[in-house]
């Protein structure tokens, strides 16, 4: 059954949009990524203009971050205090991207810049924890090899600003943690992503938080972050589909549900290292597409911009 | 049917020699939720003003024509390993849809300068003003191709058919991914290559229902339907959350 979508003015099949929305929203709930990074690329493959495709996905990711969140907060596996430290470096950084974004726009080539941070991104801290999570199985399995410690105290233990974040049972600086959020504000603007890609891998291996309270609470720092983006690119580029939307999100909340209980279920280790293959593979699928010489050497954008 | 022509023949007052009377399948394309594409059915007679039969081949031609959007056209090249957008041409006029249906191959039955005046043949319809790119040429050819592929440009050679000079009719396909807007449709009479009589009207595409109030609403009131998306979106994620607890217990 097709449907015509009132914003990105193109007919598409309801099934195929909410087939996608319940595979993404799976990942979404297992992993605590808002599944963006999934998502925008398959809408672009299905015909969705990119435009459309960032901004509705900014909005989609709210529902299915904020379906989360809950499942998480009912576990208490979220740390308020971290998240909301969190997200004032995010708005901040994503603030800051929207402008970067637009400079770039201005030069031309930001198509380009944003596949390249794709590429690098993805395949930097896709290999990081894969390696990092193969060791951690692999030690754990040794008879009496026990799981190695990970580092309790290095200089991020050492800046001022100290709090308590007792969820998670950190006693750090607030300075890590507000960077964080600004670097991936950042990139959440450029690459039109929640950037829980990005947050997971530093809350567990820069801030040493704890892989069950990582989830819940970078979700919700993703919510507040991609509502912010929703608003901005409603109201500029008016580019956000809420027929796309919807149907993305039904299939999308449904499968964060699923997702959240099949993480509970998944030891921490077998969890990161399923997250690594996928990371991998979107990485891989980019960066061939960059190196591969293409059947179609134009394409057609929206005129007017010089 | 020559007679029923002839009968207009009596009635009409004879200003040309001939002249297009024109039927059209729909006055207006309504794009609803569940809009998978549709079509136009333009038919017509041409009608005879005097006894004398006209000297040349007869032509029919048909276009239609979508609103007219720049578009800007980019070509990758290969730069250290790796595709990317280098020169790119800004197409100041192309029309979102575009179609040509004759009853033979276009240069049959028009002239070169015809077309040249009229802009009838895509090439032609789509103009660029400030290409100072030397192969500016391969950037329009690029574009026709992609739109062709997307069923946007159509050029039909024998989408026309016409009966015993006198009547005639085409079929235009319109795909999903239409633009909104007035649709020109214009059909061109020739003889011997050269045009003896135009019709032209409009064809009015527009969304309608829940798709026309959605996108009146993002653009004249962008932060209510911002805000709007979002609590569909915190109203969508709570109300999984609490089906999926309520079915759990």
């Amino acid at each position: 059954m097709q449907i015509y979508l009132p914003i990105a003015e193109v007919s598409v099949n309801i099934f195929l949009l909410l087939g996608l929305g319940g595979i993404v929203g799976v990942l979404s709930g297992m992993f605590g990524v808002g599944g963006g990074f999934l998502m925008t690329p398959l809408l672009f493959f299905i015909g969705i203009p990119p435009a459309v495709a960032v901004a509705t996905e900014a909005n989609q990711i709210v529902a299915s971050s904020f379906s989360g969140v809950l499942a998480h907060l009912k576990r208490k596996t979220v740390d308020l205090r971290m998240g909301t430290v969190l997200l004032i470096g995010g708005l901040i950084g994503s603030g800051l991207g929207i402008i970067l974004f637009n400079y770039l726009k201005a030069l031309g080539q930001v198509e380009l810049l944003v596949q390249l941070c794709y590429v690098v991104f993805l395949g930097m801290i896709g290999s990081l924890m894969f390696i990092e999570s193969l060791n951690a199985i692999r030690n754990a399995s040794k008879p009496g090899g026990g799981v190695p410690k990970r580092r309790k105290h290095n200089w991020v233990h050492n800046l001022p600003f100290k709090m308590k974040f007792r969820v998670s049972g950190l006693y750090i600086s607030v300075i890590p943690p507000l960077l964080v959020g600004v670097l991936v504000g950042i990139l959440a603007a450029i690459m039109g992503v929640g950037g829980g890609f990005i947050m997971v891998p530093a809350m567990i291996y820069l801030l040493g938080m704890p892989t069950k309270v990582v989830v819940g609470t970078s979700l919700f720092q993703i919510i507040f972050v991609t509502a912010f983006t929703t608003m901005l690119h409603a109201t500029t580029n008016f580019t956000v589909d809420v027929v796309l939307a919807v149907l993305l999100l039904v299939g999308g909340v449904i499968g964060a549900q699923i997702g959240t209980r099949i993480g509970v279920k998944m030891k921490a280790e077998q969890l990161r290292i399923w997250l690594a293959i996928m990371v991998l593979a979107v990485c891989a699928k980019l960066a061939f597409d960059l190196l591969v010489t293409p059947t179609e050497f134009y394409s057609l954008g929206a005129g007017g911009h010089s | 049917m020559i007679r029923l022509i002839a009968l207009f023949l009596v009635l009409a007052l004879p200003l040309k020699a001939e002249e297009i009377v024109l039927g059209l399948s729909r006055d207006e394309v309504s794009i609803t939720a569940t809009f998978e594409g549709s079509e136009i059915l333009i038919f017509g007679a041409i009608k005879q003003n005097s006894a004398d039969v006209p000297e040349g081949d007869l032509g029919v031609i048909v276009t239609v024509a979508g609103p007219d959007r720049p578009v800007t056209v980019r070509k990758k090249d290969r730069r250290l390993g790796i595709w990317v957008n280098t020169e790119s041409v800004e197409v100041d006029v192309a029309p979102t849809f575009y179609a040509v249906a004759t009853n033979r191959p276009l240069e049959e039955i028009l002239t070169f300068t015809e077309d040249l005046n009229t802009r009838i043949s895509t090439q032609r319809a789509i103009r660029s003003v400030g290409a100072t790119i030397e192969n500016a040429q391969s950037f329009s050819d690029a574009l026709i191709r992609i739109r062709e592929s997307q069923g946007l440009y159509q050029t039909l050679p024998t989408g026309v058919l016409v009966e015993e000079e006198a009547l005639f009719r085409t079929l235009i396909p319109l795909p999903a991914n239409l633009t909104e807007g007035d649709y020109k449709a214009e059909i061109y009479l020739t003889r011997g290559k050269q045009i003896v009589d135009l019709y032209a009207t409009t064809i009015p595409v527009k969304k309608v229902g829940l798709e026309r109030w959605l996108y009146n609403l993002a653009h004249e009131n962008p932060f209510l339907y911002g805000l709007m998306s979002l609590s569909i979106a915190i109203a969508a994620g709570w109300g999984a959350s609490a089906a999926f607890s309520v079915f759990r217990r």
